[in-house]
């Protein structure tokens, strides 16, 4: 169960291998999690940080899950949670980000990306929400972006992605007032990490850890949406309104 | 009750799906409501629960997740609320009623009073019912003299979880009933009780008020003069620092009797009247209470009160329930809500005590004024929180920043001198403490495993701790 402080006592991420995921879970173990179930493509790859929960105090488990075969997702949520009971809390982590110019050459591969990140995340939110709904309490995390407030043209195929995400999982928390469960949208900045290796750094540029920080922190004050840094929310205040071609010049890199 | 006129009973009989909290609105979930008109529909009620079991609650005054159970359902007691007050011989010191699990002590008291009667043990607000009190073993400021709730009671009906009613007491099937006394609602659902209650002189109260400088002063008065009177509690300003750590206002008092109250009670010596004066708004932004406010309050109040007063005439509501004085009070922490944290250490630990005041004050955490008393006897209850020793209660913001570290840290002070939260009023406290705080905890669940071994019983504060 959520305590009145905002801590959860179990946890599922879908995209288990996340690095702002992982960094999020770090802190939750260290407060109350004692369950930490994580769905990802190549679970192998987790053994470190499963471990490294293990000897936290956790149990943790993980199972097979492809972003890209929504028809699996509800199987897949419903088994982690009859093998775990409650969860307090999912995170939707999954996301690719992929590169823009490939994307040109190569719709299909756009397309993708818009399945991992839009189309998956559809699924995956709706099958853990169903699950929410039965026991009658949830967190569920979204992992958004900034890139989805405004597209970008060098990113625009992934930030098309986030603002989908973004729209559904806003549209998801209000369907579920009521119902205990309550959806947090999260949209970080640039993040160093495996995800941006080798890309230029973006003004206000944070890490996985500052993100989890500001994560755990907005959840202990019951925000339904987390921005991160917490300055991104009055510069994409500003960004999302100003003129179409003073954006095109101001977000060109 | 706040006045809500009530809806109509074929509506409330019927399920529905709300969110419910305690009364420090956090951590809401949702259930399966139910609200039975007759103690029938009542007893209907458990047999026909969710998968995810059933719960009774009362008038939903713990603080924290003991009255929830998300997605499952939960059972609102307080429409089967008849009482009856029993014949007695007049030179008894104690009358018996029988109510049901839904009656209040407020509604108790408007009945009670003008027969010259009081009930056993109340708590610092008359809206819980009487199935509330036996779950949670209620003290109040008599604590020190006639012990908890429970300890009043001579024979209640407990639905069990596979439906069947038994009637259990002190000297019937002893064990159930002293597990279902503090038992959090976890060992059936009470249907109704039969308590004894106490024959007072007046509706007033002979009050003394002390004002203490310090942590050192109100613990010496309370340590050598608590004797002297039936009822005692100090409030306690948190926020002061230095010098002033501790400070206090100490109130004791006894029933008057009828001379005694007659210049201020007039004519009828019972009168009895009980009110909300005024509402909370409905919405309060976040932040109202910050620290300034909060601070200029409690010097406010302290400088108010007097540094000694002797024998001053209050009613029943101003000795005991001054905060239902507003209705939904608990509405000004703002949407975050906030959270009680009560817990009791033995006497022995002043210096835990002062320890845990002084990382309180350090922390800055606004706390309107918290109350401190000392406890009498334990009853033989497993889960009943009262032990003998010092308790201290305090309301807190939820979403101050590193409460919930702090608190955890004062746990570990508590528990390592034997001490205790309160299951009541907690919303927050690490699982893994509490069989340390109740030791007792295993011979409970062997109760609690015989009379429901499927766990049909349960609730958001067994899911979170583990019952
Ligand atoms: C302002 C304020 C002051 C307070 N002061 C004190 C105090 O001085 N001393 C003290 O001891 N407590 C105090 N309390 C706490 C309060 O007395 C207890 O939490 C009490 O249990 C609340 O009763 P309720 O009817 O509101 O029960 P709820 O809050 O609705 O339920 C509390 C528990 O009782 C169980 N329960 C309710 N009805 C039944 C039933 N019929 N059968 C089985 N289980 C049932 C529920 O499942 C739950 O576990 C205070 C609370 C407030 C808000
Ligand atoms: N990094 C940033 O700058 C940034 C900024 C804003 C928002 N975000 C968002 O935050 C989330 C987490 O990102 P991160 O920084 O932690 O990056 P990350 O470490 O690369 O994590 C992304 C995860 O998504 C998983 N994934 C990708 N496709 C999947 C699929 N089809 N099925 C299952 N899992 C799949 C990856 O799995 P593998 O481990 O198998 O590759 C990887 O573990 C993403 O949604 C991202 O879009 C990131």
């Amino acid at each position: 169960m959520r305590d009145a402080v905002g801590a959860v006592q179990s946890v599922l991420v879908l995209g288990g291998g996340s690095e702002i995921a992982q960094a999020i879970v770090d802190r939750l173990v260290g407060g109350r999690c004692r369950t930490v179930v994580l769905g990802a493509r190549d679970i192998t790859a987790l053994s470190p940080v499963a471990a490294r929960w293990q000897a936290a105090g956790a149990t943790v488990d993980s199972f097979a899950f492809d972003a890209l075969d929504p028809a699996s997702h509800q199987a897949a949520v419903d088994a982690a949670f009859d093998a775990h009971g409650d969860i307090d809390m999912a995170i939707i982590a999954f996301g690719v980000l992929g590169d823009q110019a490939t994307f040109d050459a190569d719709p299909v591969a756009a397309a993708d990306a818009a399945r991992a990140n839009y189309v998956g995340a559809v699924s995956a939110s709706l099958a853990v929400a169903s699950r929410f709904r039965t026991q009658g309490h949830g967190t569920l995390l979204v992992l958004s972006s900034v890139a989805g407030v405004r597209a970008r043209a060098d990113n625009y195929v992934y930030g098309s992605t986030k603002a989908g995400l973004d729209a559904f999982a806003q549209g998801l928390g209000d369907a579920l007032v009521g119902t205990g469960s309550r959806v947090v949208v999260v949209r970080p900045g640039f993040v160093h990490g495996r995800m941006t290796e080798g890309m230029q750094p973006a003004p206000f540029a944070t890490t996985p850890d500052k993100v989890a920080d500001a994560v755990v922190a907005g959840l202990a004050k019951g925000r339904e949406v987390i921005w991160a840094p917490a300055v991104l929310a009055p510069v994409f205040t500003v960004m999302r309104n100003l003129p179409r071609g003073v954006w095109r010049r101001v977000s060109a890199r | 009750m706040p006045p809500t006129p009530p809806e109509p009973a074929a509506v409330l009989a019927r399920p529905h799906t709300a969110e419910l909290t305690g009364w420090g609105r956090t951590a809401p979930t949702a259930s399966d409501v139910r609200r039975p008109t007759s103690a029938t529909e009542l007893q209907r009620a458990l047999p026909n629960g969710s998968p995810r079991g059933l719960l009774a609650r009362g008038l939903g005054r713990g603080y924290g997740d003991c009255a929830q159970n998300s997605g499952g359902t939960v059972v609102e007691t307080t429409d089967v609320d008849a009482f009856t007050i029993h014949d007695a011989d007049p030179a008894s010191d104690t009358v018996l009623v029988t109510a049901e699990a839904g009656a209040s002590i407020d509604r108790l008291l408007h009945a009670l009073v003008p027969q010259g009667l009081f009930v056993p043990v109340t708590p610092g607000t008359r809206y819980v019912t009487v199935g509330g009190a036996i779950a949670a073993d209620i003290h109040g400021k008599n604590h020190h003299r006639k012990g908890s709730w429970c300890q009043h009671v001579t024979s209640l009906h407990l639905q069990l979880a596979d439906g069947e009613v038994v009637e259990i007491g002190p000297d019937r099937d002893p064990e159930l009933f002293w597990a279902t006394a503090g038992g959090m609602g976890l060992t059936g659902v009470v249907l109704d009780a039969t308590f004894a209650c106490p024959r007072i002189g007046s509706s007033r109260l002979l009050v003394d008020t002390d004002r203490a400088a310090d942590l050192d002063e109100v613990l010496e008065l309370m340590a050598s003069g608590d004797h002297a009177y039936d009822y005692s509690v100090a409030w306690i300003d948190l926020m002061a620092g230095g010098r002033a750590t501790g400070r206090s206002v100490l109130t004791r008092g006894r029933f008057a009797t009828a001379e005694e109250a007659a210049p201020a009670a007039g004519p009828d010596p019972y009168a009895y009247s009980a009110g909300v004066l005024a509402s909370a708004p409905p919405f309060v932004p976040d932040g109202l209470l910050n620290k300034l406010t909060v601070r200029a309050f409690n010097e406010l109040w302290f400088r108010k009160a007097p540094v000694r007063r002797r024998d001053e005439l209050q009613t029943i509501p101003t000795f005991f329930h001054p905060l239902d004085m507003v209705g939904g009070w608990n509405r000004i922490y703002g949407p975050q809500g906030f959270l009680q944290w009560q817990f009791v250490i033995p006497f022995g630990a002043e210096a835990t005590l002062r320890r845990i005041i002084e990382e309180l004050s350090a922390s800055g955490c606004t706390s309107f004024l918290a109350v401190l008393k000392a406890f009498g006897e334990a009853d033989p209850a497993p889960l009943s929180f009262p032990a003998p020793g010092w308790t201290l209660a305090l309301d807190i913001p939820a979403g101050v920043r590193g409460l919930g570290p702090l608190l955890d840290r004062l746990d570990e002070l508590v528990v390592a001198e034997g001490g205790r939260v309160y299951l009541a009023k907690d919303s927050r406290v690490r699982p893994e403490l509490v069989p340390q705080m109740y030791p007792r905890l295993d011979e409970w669940r062997a109760v609690r495993n015989r009379v429901d071994p499927q766990r049909r019983i349960r609730s958001d504060l067994s899911r979170r701790l583990g019952l």
